[in-house]
């Protein structure tokens, strides 16, 4: 077996004697840390197989990469998604468990390594992301776990001479006729002399005994004793820590530095330039960021020194003054709106919206350690792309990818900040330098100056009212930065790029005319991937947009959307039903509370929410309650949709009250929390999650909770004082009476 | 030299004496479990007990606890904590997990000064503790649970 498949919780007890473990502070989380490997024998003797299948070991039943049965009956299962809180290490096992009817209690589950084996097919690479898990596993998990159950039946069937329809499986027990039984690791080796079946059969959904279940999350009782290991907790002997000075401008270089007095720091091992800043590594935290502090760095700041905020909406204006590229047309498009206004009793809206640079802040800084050595790579850390791991190591070292060992740890959140590599590439240049393995640190005020920010936006939208209140035309132009034109530009394409403009094309309103154009404008503020992406900038809009329209029709703002929707998306629909009488949506609420609605479909998944606010004669706005309808398909695992909703909403309620990044001098200004805002116990909704029946294909959840919860509050706050806020975050200085 | 007690074992470190005890007990007694989040004491992830209180370990310089007894979240065993740990499973608090350890530490701390908390009593001693993922609803929950839990138990 692969020596960077880790081993997870329930391992603890139960942990094989071959595999290298090292007891780590306080046990619990034991991974498989130890170097060298030993599985070069393992990988040669597969060699002839299409995919290595990291999970094979000799004596053992393993159909595939996911599922093992040992003959000693311990069933061993993989997850090869990273767990940053979303529940993967929960709901992923729960696929595999449920097809084969392994005795979910007692199943044994390993963290995958960086394989092949374990492309994510909806990202073409090992990643966690985009709402992707539980949708690109959902068949392939399912069909993993019932090859392994249709083998195992079959050798018990053969044994007995007996047909494998007549036996039955519960709990990792095969039943035949008689009252004859197996367990599964007394079937282990014949089966593994079977063909694997191409197309076994799936449970019909009446039959899962896990999925649709609110089972426990196999990692809370971890969490709760601080056992979990996450990246930052990593220790791996030898290992020194590293702090890094990352350059005050974006765009900024070191042009010389004197390191004399860090050197000169007791407990200071070294100081590297690196290829973004200059590196003090220690045998602590605290004694290399004191060395980093002695520093003295002379930085050549670069062509953005004078960049702020002011400089980055004059570049959107001006930029937005190009009609853009064509996203999305429907009927006749932008050419229908002349000819609507024109028409007697139209009514014609415009409004322009602006949104601010975001920091992810997920509360473990970013951090890696990695191991460089001769012939491999060893990176233990908190990562979404094991892919882009092997890639940029490899690129490093100039070792092939393979060479780079992967061992994922738990995440402390990732909200699409671990997709990135630069923390990783730090740690891989620092251990190429000095020989040793090497952790690297970032303190919060790192985090939030060096940063894929979500982009910052300018948009503009236009519509045409007739004289009944009906929607004749919608134009939306998007002005702001492409994130896949630094990480895929392969994806952009005649000049849009979708993650910018998803969720303001394709809407699931009826409309009869609607054009959306995108205006691509980068600037030299990093972008990336920020939970749910461009749909948490174009809800805002759209959903803010749509209540501006709804008013100005003189109707009321669940009506409104619902006439839109009769005609539209169905799903939708039944969402923003749900939602409003969940909520009570037009029954008296206490005084001074008022409802705002909004609807956001996104990553294959459909959610309402209805937020209960109050604003203070200060303009302090106040969330008291949020009701989500949610339709995310066929579910994996009641609780954690729960979980997930209730998160992504106070992830997204956090920045629309509070963040945004302002830029002086072309860096960042907000470094650490007393800045950078965050939502706090006593400022935390209730948010009441409704689940809607589906036996569609499951949808996206890490994400779809998030986009329609700014718009849903910006919409309450316009229903409370009749003041339309077109800027996040909201501003309570606008709202004072 | 220092010398304190650590979940009830004493130790004696040779560090720089503005070294935070955050660090102290990360980097050199490797108890992990203690999180850093901010370094400014804004966070909470950092929360251990000294001398049976509550305090952010970021901004503790490891000099001042000479001869003072520190609890980590491994080394946390108080009734209130088996409650609060008891309550956090069944409302299935934790996602990422990673200021949980502090959470519980503040929670623990919270129930042995507040046996019975309030809402507010709850939003003002849990509020310096930050979740990026959200789980207040459900930390509220726990709270009252655990608390009645070891309102039932006396």
């Amino acid at each position: 077996m692969a020596d960077d498949l880790l081993e997870l919780p329930r391992e603890a007890a139960s942990r094989r004697a071959f595999l290298k473990t090292s007891a780590l502070a306080g046990g619990g989380l034991v991974l498989g840390v130890m170097l060298p490997l030993t599985s070069r024998a393992a990988q040669a003797a597969t060699a002839a197989m299409p995919v290595f299948n990291p999970l094979a070991e000799p004596g053992s039943f393993s159909p595939n990469a996911y599922v093992r049965v040992g003959t000693d009956d311990q069933v061993t299962l993989v997850v090869d998604k990273s767990e940053m809180g979303q529940g993967v290490m929960t709901a992923l096992p729960m696929l595999l468990a449920d097809e084969m009817d392994a005795d979910w209690p007692r199943v044994h589950l390993l963290q995958a390594g960086a394989h092949e084996a374990y492309k994510n097919t909806l990202l073409g690479m090992q990643a966690t992301g985009g709402s992707t898990s539980v949708r690109s596993s959902w068949l392939p998990l399912r069909r993993a776990g019932a090859s392994a159950r249709a083998m195992l039946v079959q050798a018990a069937a053969q044994r007995w001479q007996v047909d494998a329809a007549a036996c039955s499986v519960s709990a990792g027990v095969v039943h035949g006729p008689g009252g004859r039984q197996a367990r599964f690791g007394e079937l282990a080796e014949d089966a593994a002399r079977l063909p694997v079946p191409q197309q076994p059969r799936l449970k019909d959904p009446k039959e899962f005994r896990l999925i649709g279940r609110p089972l426990a999350r196999v990692d809370v009782p971890e969490k709760t004793t601080g056992r979990a290991v996450f990246g930052l907790d990593m220790q791996v002997p030898d290992m020194l820590i590293a702090s890094v000075a990352q350059p005050p401008a974006f765009g900024a270089s070191v042009r010389g530095f004197d390191a004399t007095a860090a050197r000169a720091m007791p407990g200071v091992h070294s100081v590297h330039r690196t290829s973004d800043g200059v590196a003090v590594l220690a045998g602590d935290f605290w004694t290399a960021r004191k060395g980093r502090d002695a520093l003295k760095i002379d930085w050549d700041l670069g062509p953005n020194a004078a960049l702020d905020d002011a400089g980055i909406m004059d570049l959107f204006r001006k930029a937005g003054e190009q009609p853009g590229a064509v996203a999305w047309k429907v009927g006749q498009g932008e050419a229908a709106v002349a000819p609507a206004a024109a028409a007697p009793g139209a009514r014609t809206l415009q409004a322009e919206y602006a949104l601010p640079f975001l920091a992810h802040a997920t509360m473990e800084p970013m951090n890696c350690t990695a191991y460089v050595q001769k012939d491999r790579v060893d990176i233990w850390g908190p990562t979404q792309a094991q892919t882009m791991n092997q890639l940029v190591a490899g690129k490093i070292t100039g070792l092939p990818p393979h060479a780079v060992h992967v061992h994922t740890t738990l995440l402390g959140g990732g909200f699409g900040r671990r997709f990135e590599q630069d923390f990783v590439a730090q740690a891989v240049e620092l251990s190429k330098a000095s020989g040793r393995p090497v952790k690297v640190v970032w303190t919060r005020e790192d985090d939030t100056r060096h940063d894929f920010y979500r982009p910052a936006n300018l948009h503009r939208l236009h519509a045409v009212l007739d004289g009944e209140g009906k929607l004749q035309a919608w134009t939306h132009q998007i002005v702001g930065p492409s994130i896949f034109s630094r990480v895929f530009p392969q994806f952009v394409k005649d000049g849009v790029d979708d993650s910018s403009v998803q969720g303001a094309i394709k809407l699931p309103y009826a409309m009869p005319n609607a054009q959306t154009r995108y205006v691509l404008c980068n600037t030299p503020v990093p972008v990336g991937f920020w939970r749910s992406v461009g749909h948490s900038i174009t809800a805002f809009t759209v959903e803010s947009f749509m209540d501006e329209l709804a008013h100005a029709a003189g109707a009321d703002p669940y009506r409104f959307r619902r006439e839109l929707l009769v005609h539209g998306d169905q799903r939708a629909l039944a969402t923003l039903d749900v939602a409003a009488r969940e909520a009570g949506w037009g029954k008296p609420l206490p005084a001074g509370h008022f409802h705002g609605i909004a609807m956001h479909e996104s990553f294959g998944s459909y959610v309402t929410e209805v937020a209960e606010v109050s604003v203070d004669p200060q303009g302090q706005i106040r969330v008291h309650r949020v009701t989500c309808a949610v339709d995310c398909g066929q579910v994996v695992n009641p609780d954690i949709v729960t979980a997930q909703i209730q998160s992504a909403v106070v992830y997204g309620l956090t920045a629309a009250l509070y963040d945004r990044i302002d830029l002086r001098q072309g860096g960042v200004v907000q470094g650490n929390f007393d800045k950078y805002r965050m939502l706090r116990m006593d400022s935390a909704p209730r948010v009441d999650v409704h689940i809607l029946p589906s036996g569609e294909a499951p949808g996206g959840l890490g994400e779809p909770g998030t986009p329609p919860i700014a718009p849903a509050v910006a919409n309450a706050v316009f229903a409370a004082t009749g003041k339309r806020l077109r800027e996040l975050p909201l501003r309570p200085e606008l709202l004072k009476a | 030299m220092i010398e304190f007690t650590v979940n009830g074992k004493p130790q004696s470190l040779d560090l720089s004496p503005d070294t935070p005890l955050l660090w102290a007990i990360r980097d050199h007694l490797h108890l992990t479990g203690t999180k850093f989040g901010c370094g400014i004491a804004e966070c909470g992830a950092c929360t251990v007990h000294l001398n049976g209180n509550a305090v952010r370990s970021c901004q503790i310089p490891v000099s001042s606890v000479q001869g003072m007894h520190v609890t980590t979240i491994e080394g946390l065993q108080t009734r209130e904590a088996q409650a609060v740990r008891a309550a956090w499973v069944v409302h299935q608090v934790p996602q990422c997990g990673y200021c949980q350890s502090g959470q519980i530490m503040s929670a623990s701390a919270l129930l042995k000064q507040t046996p019975k908390p309030s809402d507010s009593d709850i939003d003002a001693f849990m509020s310096g503790n930050i979740c990026r993922c959200g789980t207040y609803p459900r930390i509220r929950a726990a709270i009252h649970d655990a608390a009645q839990a070891l309102t039932q138990e006396s």
